[in-house]
């Protein structure tokens, strides 16, 4: 049942761009429009930081617990670097973080009122289980060293990934029940239709939950060894000598060597969850039009630009293999019928979901390699030695988050029209009070604004690891002074 | 997308009612927690505005250095609050939370881009000695220490009294929760400092105490005149003299202690301020959560088997909450050291 059947309270006036705007100077963007958009840039940059935390949490531990307990000056190193990073990404995930989550209320108060007591719970389970002990024990682990025993500082670093993963845990809990909601019913409260919570088991541990955090968790780790073991090449490659380098350089390839290949496998079968639950989603990713037997587009390339938008098979050069998506979707037949876009009212924007669902497979692909090279490298003792190997993984500094966010642009755009599936349309979430000029003026001020913090936090890596090249004794690599500045590895986050 | 089927094995391993409240009273309860999580936030991180508001009056490297470094272990942990009571208000009455803040736009958009502008100051000012830069980092800090709280101040006279962002009311609230958090970010340092610089912050924090009692008066004796959101009868009722007489002793003895450098007991009568706000503040809406519709609490709170589901879930970690803050200022108690605490 679709609550778009229930008028919405208020004076729900579609305040357009066409008429009310013209003769304004500013082109002001519709409230929907802008909301969304402004929605999607602030969890696209917060997500980043909340992704390093998660990922760089198991770091942070492995080499806190491993300088306390040698005492070594390479782990003590190591821990202190990678915790410097970990704490300006804490605040830049707390401080984007905070104006993303109010928006639930300002710029959604429908989504809030209609579905408040399936998601509140999880949310605030979120910042007392999870925020709170990340924020607490980060505050000890960062100035406290000197005041608490060994083993309180170990246990603090243990809490403070503790309370990541848990964050990630509740916050897709909800997220989770987007894709796939259930355990409630809708009542009619104050004259109003609210999703009411029955079953909190089902509501809690709805049947994406288990497939997301799997699938998110992982992707952190993926985009944090590929983070850590991009910036380990570089300072390698600037300082042959150093010990403590080679060591994170090559933890961040054991890592990718088992995170890539899983992300793979568990993506495959995800994508068939997401046929069963999502077929709208499923058919916007593969761009299945018609339904029926559907291909798999192995390699897809527009003919002519403009294909880009509108990805059908008539406007793309594939490499397809026929049946291959019903067999993918159905789990072993070749003429299973997919449902088609062509099924549905109203379809999501088809070619952003089509191409970042192929920017995230390839992009899953060259990491499963990247690691396989990596790992022969680890093995053969010659990883520090060989300069393809180092600057390929600088390059790719970036590109786990990369292919994070477009994950996330396919769950997130490939769920549309809907904001709850088939419960609450995303125009009908949008708050009815909001104007034009504010969600134009707030759109704006949040991308000036955190293209700021994104770019301070590229700088303040920048000095880290000047001064961290400057901290390694020994001389530079044969040839390193004139290498100069960084390469790429702080091009984008 | 429903399943009436599983609404029989509904919560049944949770051993949660779905027809009734645990205890009856829960939604006042809850009422209770959202109230006390705000003016845990009002407290905690109004301290926080406060230290960045007398970070300006300092020009010495080292007092500011010290001010930073009282600042830097505990503010995100104490931001977190506002998370805390943001998400309570919409697990137990969603309806409230989002007529908040959607029909409060600038404002609450103005209020987290100030605590933005808080957090990143600081954080970024150690990254590089540039002077241009370190005075961004400083103004960013400042400016966003003071206009937070004000925003905040603003955003609650809406809540509380339904009138305009522009409005006296509106005024008087928010230069009311500025001065309060200079008087707990006063109080905080000189507790934690020597004798010098504690005498020379406690003046702004004595002026900052008859401000704010100042302001609470002028605010309610207008509100009361103009009877905003309907609230005369209760700003002239006993609980409300007695929170403000309250508020006016704790003023006057923190300003006494300060005098006498007594800056453990001011600590204790300045963060009785907060606490004595936060029960005026539920005095004032109760049994209303939201005087522009006069949605009343009963009326906006989640199903029983929701809040019980949150009390059973949620309560307990509170109380964990609790404790570990209680390590934290513990770990970080006694003198604050300049260095940053041994970083």
């Amino acid at each position: 049942m679709a609550l778009t059947l229930i008028p919405p309270s208020g004076s729900d006036v579609a305040v357009g761009l066409a008429g009310t705007a013209g003769a304004s100077v500013l082109a002001l963007l519709d409230p929907e429009l802008a909301s969304r958009a402004q929605f999607g840039w602030t969890i696209s940059v917060h997500i980043l930081f909340a992704a390093l935390s998660i990922g760089l949490a198991p770091f942070v531990v492995y080499f806190t617990w491993k300088s306390v307990r040698t005492g070594s000056e390479a782990y003590e190193r190591l821990q202190s670097f990678w915790l410097k990073v970990f704490g300006v990404g804490f605040v830049m995930g707390t401080v984007t973080g905070i104006p993303m989550s109010f928006q639930f209320g300002t710029n959604f108060p429908r989504f809030s009122e209609v579905a408040g007591e399936l998601i509140g719970g999880p949310l605030a389970f979120e910042a007392k289980m999870a925020f709170f002990l990340e924020a607490v024990f980060l505050g000890v682990l960062l100035f406290g060293r000197e005041r608490v025993s060994d083993r309180k500082y170990v246990l603090s670093s243990v809490l403070v990934g503790v309370g990541a993963w848990l964050s990630g845990f509740w916050i897709l809990v909800v997220n989770a029940w987007m894709q796939t909601p259930r355990g409630y019913e809708i009542v009619t409260k104050n004259g109003m239709a609210v999703a009411e919570l029955t079953d909190p088991i089902a509501a809690f541990f709805n049947p994406r939950m288990g497939w997301m955090y799997v699938h998110m968790v992982n992707a952190a780790v993926i985009s944090v060894a590929l983070f850590v073991g991009g910036i380990a090449a570089y300072i390698v490659w600037r300082r042959r000598e150093s010990t403590a380098w080679r060591t994170a350089l090559r933890l961040a390839v054991v890592l990718l060597l088992v995170s890539a290949p899983l992300q793979a496998a568990h993506g495959d079968a995800y994508a068939r969850h997401v046929e069963d639950t999502q077929p709208q989603k499923f058919a916007a990713m593969e761009g299945h039009y018609e339904t029926g037997q559907a291909d798999l587009h192995l390699i897809a390339v527009p003919k002519e630009p403009e294909a880009l938008t509108d990805p059908r098979a008539e406007n793309l050069y594939t490499v397809s293999v026929p049946g291959v998506a019903s067999f993918l979707a159905s789990g072993g037949d070749f003429d299973a019928e997919v449902t088609g876009l062509n099924a549905y009212e109203e379809n999501p924007p088809v070619a952003l979901v089509f191409w970042s669902f192929r920017l995230m497979v390839g992009l899953g692909f060259l990491f499963i390699g990247l690691a396989l090279w990596g790992g022969r490298l680890v093995y053969s003792g010659r990883v520090a030695e060989s300069d393809r190997f180092l600057k390929s993984m600088m390059i790719s500094t970036p590109l786990g988050f990369a292919a994070l966010l477009t994950g996330w642009y396919v769950t997130e755009i490939g769920r549309q029209p809907w904001v709850i599936q088939d419960v609450l349309k995303t125009s009908d979430a949008v708050s009815s009070t909001l104007s034009p000029v504010e969600a134009t003026a707030t759109l704006v001020a949040f991308v000036v604004i955190y293209l700021g913090l994104v770019s301070a936090s590229l700088y303040v890596l920048k000095r880290l690891i000047e001064d961290e090249l400057q901290h390694i004794p020994g001389r530079e690599a044969p040839g390193g002074t004139e290498r100069g500045s960084i390469p790429g590895v702080a091009d984008d986050d | 997308m429903t399943e009436p089927a599983s609404l029989s094995l509904a919560a049944e391993p949770l051993l949660l009612p779905t027809e009734a409240y645990l205890v009856p009273s829960l939604p006042v309860i809850w009422f209770g927690v959202v109230v006390f999580a705000l003016t845990m936030y009002v407290a905690l991180d109004g301290f926080d505005f406060g230290i960045g508001m007398l970070y300006a009056t300092r020009s010495n490297d080292h007092e500011r250095e010290t001010l930073l470094s009282a600042f830097g272990p505990v503010w995100d942990a104490n931001e977190v609050w506002l998370v805390a009571f943001g998400t309570m208000l919409l697990a137990a009455f969603p309806r409230v939370y989002s007529r908040l803040l959607s029909e409060h736009y600038v404002i609450v958009m103005a209020f987290v881009l100030a605590l933005l502008f808080r957090g990143v100051g600081p954080e970024l000012l150690e990254q590089h000695e540039g002077e241009r830069w370190q005075q961004a980092c400083e103004l960013s800090f400042v400016a966003g220490s003071t206009l937070a709280p004000f925003f905040l101040g603003t955003l609650a006279a809406g809540w509380l009294f339904a009138v305009p962002l522009v409005s006296l009311p509106a005024v008087l609230t928010g230069v009311g929760v500025v001065a309060l958090s200079v008087v707990t970010g006063s109080a905080f340092v000189a507790a934690k400092t020597d004798p010098d610089f504690a005498a020379s912050i406690a003046r702004y924090g004595q002026i900052a105490t008859v401000v704010y009692l100042g302001g609470v008066l002028a605010l309610l004796g207008t509100v009361a005149l103009r009877n905003a959101g309907g609230v005369a009868e209760i700003i002239l009722s006993l609980p409300v003299f007695a929170v403000v007489g309250a508020s006016a002793s704790a003023g006057g003895a923190g300003i006494a202690f300060a005098s006498r450098g007594r800056y453990r007991a001011w600590l204790i009568a300045a963060f009785s301020l907060p606490i004595l706000l936060g029960a005026l503040v539920a005095v004032v809406l109760y049994p209303v959560l939201y005087p522009a519709t006069g949605l009343t609490v009963e009326a906006a709170v989640v199903s029983p088997l929701a809040l019980n589901l949150t009390t059973v879930l949620g309560l307990p970690v509170l109380v964990v909450v609790l404790w570990y803050f209680k390590f934290l200022y513990s770990v970080f108690g006694g003198p604050i050291e300049a260095d940053g605490y041994g970083q």
